[in-house]
């Protein structure tokens, strides 16, 4: 089910917006002018991931060696602080076999929303989900 | 019980009878201080000689030494178990001076003792290397020193030390292991650079043997977060007289915490257990456990491995009476790997010699 | 037998039929000077320049830094101050959201229990306990408050645990687990003999600085080996107050570890119950197996869960424990703070759950 957010505008980039939608609670995030989506409920004992704090990616090939990147694009838990990939939803801890349910997310003309049934404005751009 | 056919038992203590005995193995320096600064003697706290824990009554001699000859040794373990191959592991102090230079001669010396007092004079025995724990340099120096022997068939620092052991500043020592594909053992016992609990010291012996349970804990914690397994990952540690049980609660704990801040420690980018299961290996005594079939085979499961367990009489210290003895609930296929096969896999400079 | 879920009460687990009793939420004043009023002159003059000086070195914070800021859960954070600060705040994210009938303060820092200075420490003490009272327990019914004492100081400790113990808004005793000696040394046995007295139980939190290395091998680097020894402390003090002979000293007396984990609390009895008997004629005061002792005077609590691979290898933990010594615990407002709903698996048979969400705390705290 196809699900509008809200304008590009609603979201600036390093924000996110808490969304509910066909009885999901879903996470939208702006990581610098791309959209993603996740299921807000941590798989572990449900905390609200909109709630939780952004950081970058710290990985290491090598004890006492650290690369930091991709500043923002990782959502941790607010309770047990597990990691989530933004564009991915998988964890950092076990990628293969954690995550979080990632929905598609993109970014539409108001044109082309026009023959839903919500109002839009032409001129704008929009976040859509598929929850 | 019997034990199986080509049983080795990788954790025995031959105590050395006192300083003059290392004295044919020291430089002048270090012999003369013996006498002339009155030096006492290196028996710890740990294991107080007359300590019945230290040395089970029916192995204390009346007019010598306990386990201080190759001939207890045979009379009162390797004849009547046969055991084919037995790990010695000296728990004289050596590594408890201060001095640096003087620990590494003393530490030298022991293992030179060692070597000429027991694996000279009998061909089923195999040695750790005592390392000297506060210089990484002098432990490396020993290792190259001692590798060349095959019959020193691992190295081992005490559980206790000043520093925790998976610290960068003893990666050197770990480094030079792996180079010469030794094992690193890990005794029970303190250095008493620190107490023997983080909440000060004890009042009774049966605190300062009791503590070595967190010992091991806080140990592996170290080696497993600051990453010694990531960088050696060949590296293959032994507990030595740790009590086994403490280990999956532990280990579920740690792997719990490092899932919210594995930030911290990037470089782990494994489950911990998993860490565990293929690099750390234990002996199986004392195993505090209820001597009941049910409880052992549920820890069995919660350690989920049989590879882990390697069997061990810890001679002379006191942890059963009687004939060798498996904790009940073990099966002759799991008892023979814990008393032959995992041995063989751990120490593979065993498994190069031939068995008697 | 209906079970009606609490519309009210929307994060109440199903299961709390005998109650919902968390054991261990924690508190903190607005700011410190919230103790300015229960302090004396001289006391708040220490409080707001030296500060409270706990054995280590920073003057703000803690040297290993936690996972989140005051190691607290994002969304416990009030518009205007710190979590656990704002009485109606905590009642609505925790008391009201989750249904708690009962809810156990267990104050930490600041309060300078295992303070570098014995009398300030005193002194706060006392002050900690009276706010306690007037922004907690006085205005929310649903809440107790711990006797928070001077530990290395035992006089004046007895003498606080005295002073309160009558009072039935006081439910315990609260002590850090890193204290400078281990627990059992008789050092501390005038804290025993005043708990067991007034009858109320002592309460062990995860923490403090014992002003030795955080390890018997010296400090560790990480936070992640810090919690990793919030267990080992307490091991060390469980395996103290058997051998030291304080549970057969005092065999009234009972003691719930908090937040110290419990999955190693099987191993801990059974390496005392197997080498006790070696050991006889060093301790002969201890006359009873360790694990016994142990099953009848140490309660635990729940938080943080242990989260084996495997449903039954908990199963087998708590059987060890007994299902009767395990009190459920959100450590509120805390990061690893464990949700009722979710953190108190299903797999564990309903009956017992009943028994760790609230009944196994009734018997113990007589609520």
């Amino acid at each position: 089910m196809r699900h509008v957010v809200g304008t590009v505008a609603d979201i600036p980039p390093g924000e996110r917006r808490l969304i509910e939608a066909d009885g999901k609670r879903v996470v939208v995030f702006n990581l610098g002018g791309e959209f993603f989506a996740l299921s807000d409920r941590c798989p572990h004992q449900g905390g609200s991931l909109a709630l939780g704090p952004v950081m970058g990616l710290v990985e290491s090939p090598c004890p006492g060696e650290y690369s930091y990147g991709r500043a923002g694009e990782i959502i941790r838990c607010p309770w047990h602080a597990w990691e989530f990939d933004i564009r991915t939803g998988k964890s950092r801890f076990d990628p293969r076999r954690m995550k979080v349910r990632a929905f598609p997310a993109c970014v539409e003309k108001g044109e082309t929303l026009q023959a839903e049934t919500f109002p839009v404005r032409v001129e704008e751009d929009y976040v859509v989900v598929e929850v | 019980m019997d034990l199986p056919q080509g049983s080795i038992d990788v954790d025995l203590h031959p105590m050395v009878p006192g300083l003059s005995a290392l004295a044919p193995y020291l430089a002048p320096l270090w012999r003369d201080q013996i006498a002339l600064r009155g030096m006492e003697g290196f028996d710890t706290q740990s294991y107080p000689p007359n300590s019945p824990k230290s040395v089970r009554a029916d192995w204390r001699p009346h007019a010598a030494w306990p386990a201080s000859s190759v001939e207890l040794l045979r009379e009162q373990v390797l004849e009547p178990w046969g055991v084919a191959r037995g790990i010695v592991t000296p728990l004289y102090g050596v590594q408890l001076v201060f001095n640096e230079d003087m620990a590494h001669a003393f530490t030298s010396a022991l293992n030179d003792w060692t070597r000429a007092e027991w694996l000279e004079a009998d061909p089923r025995l195999a040695a750790s290397i005592i390392l000297p724990m506060f210089n990484p340099e002098h432990a490396v120096a020993e290792i190259e020193r001692c590798a060349p022997d095959p019959r020193f068939v691992q190295a081992m620092v005490l559980v206790m030390g000043e520093t925790p052991l998976g610290r960068r500043h003893n990666w050197p020592m770990f480094e030079a292991l792996v180079r010469h594909g030794l094992p690193l053992a890990i005794h029970a016992g303190s250095c008493y650079r620190n107490p023997v609990t983080s909440l000060g010291w004890p009042s009774w012996y049966a605190e300062d043997y009791a503590a070595n349970q967190q010992a091991f804990q806080s140990t592996l914690a170290s080696l497993i977060t600051e990453g010694v397994f990531v960088k050696f990952p060949t590296l293959k540690v032994v507990l030595l007289e740790s009590g086994v049980s403490w280990l999956p609660a532990f280990m579920w704990r740690l792997t719990k915490g490092w899932k919210g801040v594995r930030f911290e420690v990037p470089w782990l980018d494994r489950n911990p257990f998993d860490v565990v299961r293929e690099n750390v290996r234990l002996s199986i005594q004392p195993f505090d456990a209820p001597d009941d079939a049910d409880t052992v085979r549920r820890v069995m499961d919660h350690l989920g491995s049989d590879e882990m367990l390697l069997w061990s009489s810890d001679w002379p210290h006191w942890q059963f009476d009687g004939p060798p003895r498996l904790p009940p609930g073990i099966d002759a296929g799991l008892a023979r790997k814990i008393c032959v096969d995992n041995a063989l896999s751990t120490y593979t400079r065993l498994a190069m010699e031939t068995v008697r | 037998m209906n079970v009606i879920r609490p519309q009210s009460a929307p994060g109440r687990p199903l299961a709390a039929t005998q109650g919902l009793i968390d054991v261990d939420i924690h508190p903190r004043p607005r700011s410190l000077h919230d103790y300015d009023p229960f302090l004396s002159a001289e006391m708040r003059q220490r409080l707001h320049t030296f500060g409270i000086r706990p054995r280590h070195g920073f003057v703000k914070g803690t040297p290993y830094f936690k996972s989140q800021p005051l190691a607290c859960r994002r969304d416990a954070w009030p518009e205007n101050g710190t979590p656990a600060s704002d009485l109606d705040f905590v009642a609505r994210q925790h008391l009201d959201f989750h249904g708690i009938d009962i809810g156990v303060l267990n104050p930490l820092q600041p309060t300078a229990q295992g303070d570098q200075n014995n009398p300030f420490s005193v002194a706060m003490a006392h002050a900690v306990n009276e706010l306690q009272l007037a922004a907690w327990v006085d205005r929310e019914s649903r809440l107790k408050a711990s006797i928070v004492v001077p530990y290395e100081d035992p006089e004046a400790s007895a003498r606080e645990i005295r002073r309160r113990g009558g009072d039935a808004r006081f439910c315990q005793v609260l002590i850090m687990s890193r204290t400078s000696h281990p627990l059992g040394n008789p050092k501390y046995w005038p804290i025993f003999e005043a708990a067991e007295e007034v009858g109320l139980p002592i309460a062990i939190h995860a923490f403090g600085y014992s002003g030795w290395a955080m390890t018997n091998g010296g400090w560790p680097s990480f936070y992640i080996e810090e919690v990793s020894e919030h267990a080992t402390s307490c091991q060390s003090l469980v395996n103290s107050l058997v051998l030291e002979g304080v549970l057969e000293r005092f065999p009234r007396l009972r003691f719930i570890l908090i937040e110290c984990g419990f999955g190693w609390l099987p191993s801990v009895a059974w390496r005392l119950d197997k080498h006790w008997p070696t050991l006889k004629d060093e301790i002969p005061h201890i006359k009873r197996a360790p694990s016994e002792q142990i099953r009848e005077q140490i309660w635990v609590s729940t938080q943080p869960i242990e989260e084996p691979p495997r449903p039954e290898q908990l199963l087998d933990c708590m059987s060890w424990i007994g299902w009767d010594k395990i009190l459920y615990a959100s450590d509120y407002p805390h990061w690893d703070f464990d949700d009722p709903r979710t953190a108190i698996p299903s797999f564990i048979p309903e009956a017992h759950r009943a028994a760790i969400y609230g009944g196994n705390a009734r018997k113990l705290y007589g609520f």
